[in-house]
């Protein structure tokens, strides 16, 4: 069981952004010490991996060690923008949840 | 020490929790924002049927039972439910104090509307080509900043009512106006537009859009309270809610709601100030009482952005459900006869299991679901193709897979929406006031 990994949606919490075609994420751990072990392990090539059949454009991530927090912006990420996208969820609100699905190794610290 | 609150994120917000606030807090000012990018393009083409109308079809409703509240206790309204006809909203508000018999006074802000400046020679900050390529043209707004608005607060009126406003300029305009900020201060400006940013979408950071149960709970959510900022002449600010009302003020929930619709977050472009979010502090004072500060700024931009509507052709959609063991095989069947009947009017759809797969376009974990939903949409040049989406999926009932049910099919007209920049000597903005009063 040692290398099981985690998903996370169990250390971290996100809301999703809009604007026209361009998404945003943001990542927020639960216990502020966990904000390095994300910082490592969430890169922008893992998330543009993990949400690859949505994400056509590039990912920059911000950080903001101050709050503890990630910002992931992906762009053209909302099938063409929210007012002119066909899908059900054209704001990619719930696209939060898809991130948190998102597999990592768990941090060191984490209590189980 | 100044109080703000926000009565409303959205449209189609819910109503009690700003009449609580009223009712409940002494504010000084209560903001409401209520316009989207596209509400603006069709509140735009119901003004071109009938000149009175175009303003938000919640205005009345919304603004009805905080009236008598405004009456006696002599805060002021901000709202950007003008949307398409801020003219048009100040008159209909004027009608409603009259037949209350409440003296009311209301400053109408204009100047937003640009579509005669438009060329269609500008440049699509979203594509970078030109917008004529995306014509016809339905709704030009520049998003107008808190020079727009401070010229209104000299009236001393009970309604401010705006058109497009870029949203957290509501909220910065009465900090400016009531400590007399220096406009030069940029720092002062960013701070004040990370609380306005903060406070633009009411519940979503008194943890409405949070709750996730047994992780993230919100005691008495269904009552949730709405937030208001109490701000310091430094700009300091104190987030909270009115006191025994539900939902939860925290680290987390600031945090959610400083990163949403962020990009770079040392640079959140507005037109008062480019703002920076990077350096801010978030500390939790009290049970529900989170302190704000060390939001910083820099120079605006010396452009307005200005979104622009375009009719972008017409949406068609049907769905139908499958139920029992072979649910989603049968849903995928009818999806692959839908499409072809669909690709002989060259008409091409995208195609979704509700339950599966529409959220997200694949599942990302396996299940097998008991019964599915199946979603054709299709944008289309006419009326009539995509009038033909929902005619194909409803006619699955006798020419479809066995044991189809509640079909429905929907069409509507797709409004786009760009960006595009335009230089702010072009555009001139105005303060009108409307006033009704009443013998004492």
């Amino acid at each position: 069981m040692k290398n099981k990994k985690i998903k996370l949606y169990e250390i971290a919490h996100s809301r999703a952004g809009d604007k026209g075609n361009i998404l945003n994420l943001s990542l927020i751990p639960y216990q502020d010490s966990h904000y390095a072990w994300l910082l490592q392990e969430v890169t922008e090539e893992n998330v543009k991996q993990h949400l690859a059949h949505l994400i056509t454009g590039k990912v920059t991530r911000y950080k903001l060690p101050n709050l503890h927090a990630l910002n992931f912006v992906c762009d053209s990420s909302l099938g063409g923008g929210v007012t002119t996208s066909l899908r059900i969820d054209a704001h990619g609100k719930s696209l939060s949840s898809a991130l948190l699905e998102m597999e990592i190794p768990p941090p060191i610290t984490m209590k189980k | 020490m100044l109080k703000i609150g926000s009565g409303a994120g959205f449209s189609g917000d819910r109503i009690d929790p700003a009449v609580e606030l009223a009712r409940e807090v002494d504010l000084d000012y209560l903001v409401l924002e209520c316009l989207a990018e596209r509400t603006i393009a069709k509140a735009q083409k119901e003004k071109k049927q009938n000149s009175t109308r175009g303003y938000d079809p919640f205005l009345i409703r919304r603004i009805k039972p905080l009236l008598t509240l405004i009456d006696k206790k002599r805060f002021t309204l901000i709202s950007n439910m003008g949307a398409a006809n801020p003219s048009a909203a100040g008159t209909a508000l004027i009608e409603m104090a009259a037949s209350f018999n409440i003296s009311l006074k209301v400053a109408v802000v204009t100047g937003d509307d640009v579509l005669q400046l438009v060329s269609g020679e500008e440049l699509v900050l979203e594509t970078n080509e030109k917008l004529q390529h995306y014509t016809p043209f339905i709704s030009a707004n520049a998003y107008l900043g808190i020079d727009s608005m401070l010229p209104a607060f000299e009236f001393d009126p009970d309604i401010i009512i705006t058109g497009r406003v870029a949203d957290p300029s509501l909220f910065l305009a009465p900090m400016v106006y009531h400590y007399g900020w220096d406009q030069r201060n940029c720092d002062l400006l960013g701070q004040g537009t990370l609380i306005g940013h903060l406070l633009e979408c009411a519940g979503q950071i008194t943890g409405g859009y949070f709750a996730d149960p047994g992780i993230k709970d919100v005691p008495n959510l269904a009552e949730l309270g709405f937030p208001f900022a109490i701000i310091e002449e430094d700009g300091t600010a104190i987030i909270t809610k009115p006191e025994n009302s539900g939902g939860i003020i925290n680290e987390h929930t600031v945090k959610e709601q400083l990163l949403y619709e962020v990009h770079d977050p040392s640079s959140y472009i507005t037109p008062d100030v480019t703002a920076d979010f990077s350096k801010v502090e978030i500390k939790e004072i009290a049970e529900n009482k989170v302190q704000i500060k060390g939001g910083a700024g820099k120079q605006k931009s010396a452009n307005y952005k200005v979104s622009i509507g375009y009719f972008a052709g017409h949406t068609g959609e049907g769905e139908i459900s499958y139920a029992g063991a072979s649910a989603y095989e049968r849903a995928q069947l009818a999806g692959e006869i839908v499409k072809k009947r669909l690709a002989a009017h060259q008409v091409y759809p995208q195609i979704e299991m509700a339950g599966v797969d529409t959220l997200h376009g694949v599942a990302l974990t396996v299940s097998h679901p008991y019964e599915v939903r199946l979603r054709v949409a299709a944008r289309c040049d006419t009326k009539e193709q995509a009038d033909l989406v929902g005619e194909e999926v409803e006619a699955l009932y006798t020419n479809g897979p066995f044991g189809g049910g509640g079909a429905r099919k929907f069409t509507h007209e797709c409004v786009g929406i760009l960006s595009t920049l335009l230089s702010r000597k072009d555009v001139d903005t105005r303060v009108q006031v409307e006033v009704h009063s009443i013998e004492k």
